[in-house]
């Protein structure tokens, strides 16, 4: 099993909840590429959670096809498959009889793994989630935090490599500083394994730090997919601008380097910024006091900024 | 008391012909109530109907329907039998059904998403979580059908019963009271014992 991410694709997907009056999901499709993180966002009931939740087949489609690397969904068992797709929830689901590492260990049981294999993966995934397998591994979920839970969560859904992660507004219940420190698990986790990842949230901050590409869902139809900048600087339409709040110029700091705006080194500066940072960081240097930054690679100035630098840099993403 | 003193043999007799007759009746309830609590806590429609039948069952008279199994199936320890498994039925059935429904959502979520099996999943988790209000279920039935179980006593099927009823019949009053209190300690035993297999279900999941 290969731990590198696998592509998904979603055809004509169709989703009627019996009783309601509109599709849940109205004929979608959507290709993500091996590796990619994709986040769906929009409000609830637009059928993000149910689209994600076709691919691992706990929703079933009334009509079209789901294929993970070209292979038709449909070709095994629900069980297999499943067992092959990280999922985490929201509620984060523990099994509250069983200890944190019987917990992470569950999927490689249902696949048979040996013991020897199943305790060395399940200390290597608690240590890739941050919890000290020695401190941790025997304890019982109710003894864990509300954040230690959730990584217990995502350690169990990696548990067995799966190519593909499924996430379903996995850290809506946690508080801010937690929140912040699991998203950047989550990325350094990403670019660690590769996994591909499909990460719903209605969080329009949570979505623009997370996705290579954002998936704007309404009334059960994409409405926009594009990288997170675009989004903002040009939303498909009046409901999108809204949902993004795209005028705020701010938010559109956020998703820009200090190196994708810098002018040429030369010019007399006060302060530095790594070329790295974001823009809503320099900008912020900026009111502080300084005219000009030096943007630096290390120790090596290349480039310098300043407000000029950063409004020329909102005004090109509108064109 | 005395009578206990005089006759250990013929109280220890009575004694495990009693936890016999509750034994078995104990094993085909459950092996029963099982799966009828299962389906009446996957589906409503089911659940409705069967516990008005059930609780039907319990609330008529014991030595009613005793008596008028008797007319059916004889005298002995299976007529004996039939009623005490379909007392036992209201209380195991409605303990492992809300047992079950007690599981939060999320663990069945997660359970199924992870690729267990709807049955993996009622065995690796559901039942463990509802183990706690399924041994108090348990308890309750197993205390009642102690009780119940010394009518056996009036249709030749043995146990602490026979025992009660000879002294009546009698008018011995040390039988009587040597049939009381090995049914009271056994009443009270097994209470005892299932109240801590209860504590410990309790310990182990919350």
């Amino acid at each position: 099993m290969s731990a590198a991410g696998a592509a998904v694709s979603m055809r004509d997907i169709v989703v009627c909840y019996a009783g309601a009056d509109r599709r849940a999901v109205d004929d979608v499709s959507l290709d993500v590429a091996a590796g990619e993180f994709v986040v769906l966002l929009g409000p609830s009931g637009c059928g993000k959670s149910t689209l994600l939740r076709t691919i691992n087949r706990l929703v079933v489609p009334a009509a079209g096809t789901i294929a993970l690397d070209g292979r038709d969904a449909r070709d095994q068992t629900p069980e297999a498959l499943r067992r092959g797709i990280g999922y985490v929830i929201q509620a984060v689901g523990l099994f509250g009889h069983l200890s944190v590492g019987r917990n992470v260990a569950i999927v490689p049981e249902l696949l048979g793994w040996e013991r020897d294999r199943i305790a060395a993966r399940v200390d290597e995934l608690l240590a890739l989630v941050r919890l000290e397998p020695a401190r941790y591994r025997d304890r019982m979920p109710r003894e864990l935090s509300g954040g230690e839970q959730q990584r217990v969560g995502v350690a169990r859904a990696l548990a067995a490599e799966p190519r593909v992660l499924l996430m379903d507004e996995p850290f809506g219940a946690v508080d801010a500083i937690v929140r912040t420190a699991l998203q950047d698990e989550t990325l350094r986790i990403h670019r660690a394994l590769g996994t591909t990842i499909l990460f719903v949230t209605h969080d329009v901050d949570e979505a623009l730090r997370l996705a290579d590409r954002i998936v704007v869902m309404n009334a059960g139809k994409i409405v926009q997919a594009d990288v997170p900048l675009r989004v903002l600087a040009k939303p498909a339409s009046d409901y999108v601008a809204e949902l993004m709040d795209a005028k705020d110029a701010v938010r559109r700091l956020q998703l820009l380097r200090a190196r994708d705006a810098m002018a040429p080194p030369g010019a007399p500066t006060k302060g530095r910024i790594d070329a790295e940072r974001s823009l809503r960081e320099a900008l912020s240097q900026l009111l502080e006091g300084s005219d000009r930054l030096s943007v630096v690679e290390g120790e090596r100035e290349c480039g310098t900024l300043g407000f000029e630098d950063v409004r020329g840099a909102i005004a090109a993403t509108e064109r | 008391m005395a009578y206990l003193l005089r006759h250990p043999g013929e109280v220890a007799l009575r004694t495990l012909q009693h936890l016999e007759i509750v034994a078995i009746a104990i094993g085909i309830a459950l092996a029963l109530a099982l799966p009828l609590g299962v389906l009446a806590a996957r589906s409503a429609r089911v659940r409705g109907p069967l516990l008005v039948l059930l609780n039907a069952i319990y609330t008529l008279p014991s030595l009613a329907v005793l008596a008028f199994l008797v007319t059916y199936f004889g005298l002995g320890l299976v007529t004996t039998e039939i009623a005490l498994v379909a007392y036992a039925q209201m209380v195991l059935v409605r303990n492992i059904s809300v047992g079950l429904l007690g599981v939060p959502a999320a663990m069945r979520e997660a359970a199924l998403g992870l690729g267990m099996t709807p049955l993996q999943s009622l065995l690796r988790v559901e039942f463990p979580q509802a183990l706690p209000v399924i041994v108090a279920g348990l308890r309750l039935a197993t205390v009642a059908t102690i009780s119940i179980a010394t009518l056996a006593g009036k249709i030749d099927a043995g146990g602490l019963g026979a025992l009660l009823f000879a002294g009546l019949d009698n008018d011995d009053p040390n039988r009587i009271v040597a049939g009381s209190l090995a049914a009271a300690t056994l009443a009270i035993g097994a209470d005892l014992a299932l109240r801590g297999c209860e504590r410990l279900a309790v310990s182990r999941t919350r």
